[in-house]
């Protein structure tokens, strides 16, 4: 019955990140000590903890915006496997362009303010050297609606825009040129419940069709629970435990995450 | 990748603990000696108390659980040791889980919600759409509910959606927690229809059934998981 459906081929098992050893000190005081892990094509990561457990300096490290003291973060280029910690700053910068992109928790960090929509989702284009007006509008307008955002709207400001509309917008101009790679801080951070549920269902639909791979740091155990294959829960720095997402939060074996998952309100 | 001879479900000195950290790190054995063989078109019912370890084991087959020692091997891949990538992929292509609860991203239409499976293998858009709906109809969820979040259906409606969801792809394992516990006897009819025609096209089933009529009409046989639960530890 169920024999005709076509399958997709597994994607290879190169993993698409390879960290190793990943430190970083703010002087006496550890950001983040020794984390290492594999991501692969396709998976969602999550990453836990409470405020001040080095998630974000962790992420901020593996996005190349913070340099770690020790370690590695090996990412697989078109020319292979490249530490990306030691490859040249052009190197760097057209990778953030291109295959990496980064969503910030708070909209404003991540738009252009006092750019139009389409301009927002059109510079990444134009960075990455798309020059036809036409095709840049065109692109642009085809990822509003995928985000959910009415193609009307393209010549309006963001500061216009709701936070959950500003939200999606970075998406799109995260999105346009086909990443394979996101980090996520705190998605859906801000943003109220109705509109967060909304912009999980959107994030996971993209995770899904693009066949995406994400790193998404979050407090919030719910989010994780549906974006999250895998889950990884940091206490002072350090990981303390990782898994399955179900199986992280359902049978979580450190002391910490049962603390952190018995500690949430049950609706 | 699933094998054509042997058992789909090999099960073999199983033992699990948990560890309250948070209370006196009380350590509480809830299984041992735990072994289970199931073959491709068999189904196998679980018995024993509430409490004996029934839903434990299951969740332990799906990986949801770590096991402490022992085996899993689920069409070849060995649940107790793989990396979680090995495991998502088992779930997503070979291994089939209807819970009773139904978790889902608010919002999403219940159609979607069923197709989903379908999706994320790769299925057209379209077929898996179809597919999803011959579901919900055959579920006798109405028409006019498709197209909405299925987190605010009844009970026994969010039951039969998360059913349709389980049986969207045709999994050659699938573990079934309570699938007819609050249906009616249409619905429990449809369910029972479904499960028999899983088996007739080879896939291997573990099921969870208090509704003993059930139980004798799909279960091959039945294991008593009582056998499985430390003896003077408890």
């Amino acid at each position: 019955m169920m024999g005709q459906l076509a399958i997709t081929p597994m994607a290879q098992d190169v993993p698409l990140l390879q960290v190793d050893g990943v430190t970083k000190r703010y002087g006496q005081r550890i950001g983040c000590a020794d984390v290492s892990f594999d991501l692969f094509p396709g998976e969602v990561l999550g990453i836990v903890g409470e405020s001040g457990s080095g998630k974000s300096t962790l992420l901020s490290c593996l996005a190349g915006h913070l340099r770690p003291d020790l370690g590695r973060v090996m990412f697989d280029t078109a020319q292979g496997p490249k530490d990306t910690l030691t490859m040249s700053e052009t190197e760097r910068r057209r990778l953030m362009r291109t295959d990496w992109a980064y969503v910030h928790q708070n909209p404003r960090d991540g738009l252009r303010m006092g750019v139009s929509a389409g301009g927002n989702v059109g510079e990444r284009l134009m960075a990455v050297g798309a020059r036809h007006y036409g095709s840049i509008r065109d692109s642009a307008t085809d990822w509003l609606t995928r985000v959910e955002i009415s193609a009307e709207r393209i010549d309006d400001r963001p500061s216009a825009f709701s936070g959950g509309m500003q939200q999606r917008l970075q998406i799109a101009r995260n999105l346009v040129t086909g990443p394979r790679l996101v980090f996520m801080d705190e998605p859906t951070g801000g943003l109220d419940v109705s509109v967060q549920a909304r912009l999980l269902d959107l994030l996971r639909g993209l995770v899904r069709d693009m066949g995406l791979s994400a790193i998404i740091v979050t407090h919030d155990l719910a989010v994780v629970r549906l974006l999250a294959d895998r889950l990884m829960v940091m206490k002072s720095g350090r990981v303390v435990e990782q898994g399955l997402t179900d199986q992280v939060l359902d049978d979580p074996q450190h002391a910490y995450t049962q603390l952190l998952v018995s500690s949430v309100l049950q609706v | 990748m699933t094998q054509a001879s042997g058992p789909m479900i090999e099960i073999s000195g199983l033992s699990k603990t948990f560890t309250l950290h948070n209370q006196n790190a009380a350590q509480i054995p809830v299984m041992a000696g735990g072994s289970l063989s199931v073959a491709a078109g068999e189904c196998v019912g679980l018995i024993g108390q509430s409490g004996a370890g029934k839903s434990t084991l299951m969740r332990m087959i799906y990986g949801n659980y770590l096991a402490a020692s022992g085996q899993i091997v689920v069409a070849g891949v060995n649940v107790a040791q793989a990396e979680p990538r090995q495991i998502i992929r088992l779930r997503r292509e070979t291994l089939g889980y209807v819970s009773q609860f139904l978790r889902v991203v608010p919002r999403v239409p219940t159609v979607d919600v069923v197709a989903e499976p379908l999706l994320v293998l790769g299925v057209a858009a379209d077929v898996a759409r179809a597919r999803a709906e011959s579901l919900l109809a055959r579920l006798n969820i109405p028409q006019r509910l498709w197209s909405l979040s299925p987190t605010t259906f009844s009970g026994g409606e969010q039951q039969r959606v998360n059913i349709a969801r389980g049986f969207a792809h045709g999994y050659p394992v699938l573990l079934l927690d309570e699938p007819t516990a609050s249906l009616d006897a249409t619905n429990r009819e449809v369910v029972l229809t479904l499960i028999e025609e899983a088996k007739a096209r080879g896939a291997a089933i573990v099921g969870i059934f208090h509704d003993e009529g059930a139980r004798n009409r799909v279960c091959d046989r039945v294991v008593d998981v009582t056998g499985f639960t430390p003896k003077a530890a408890a």
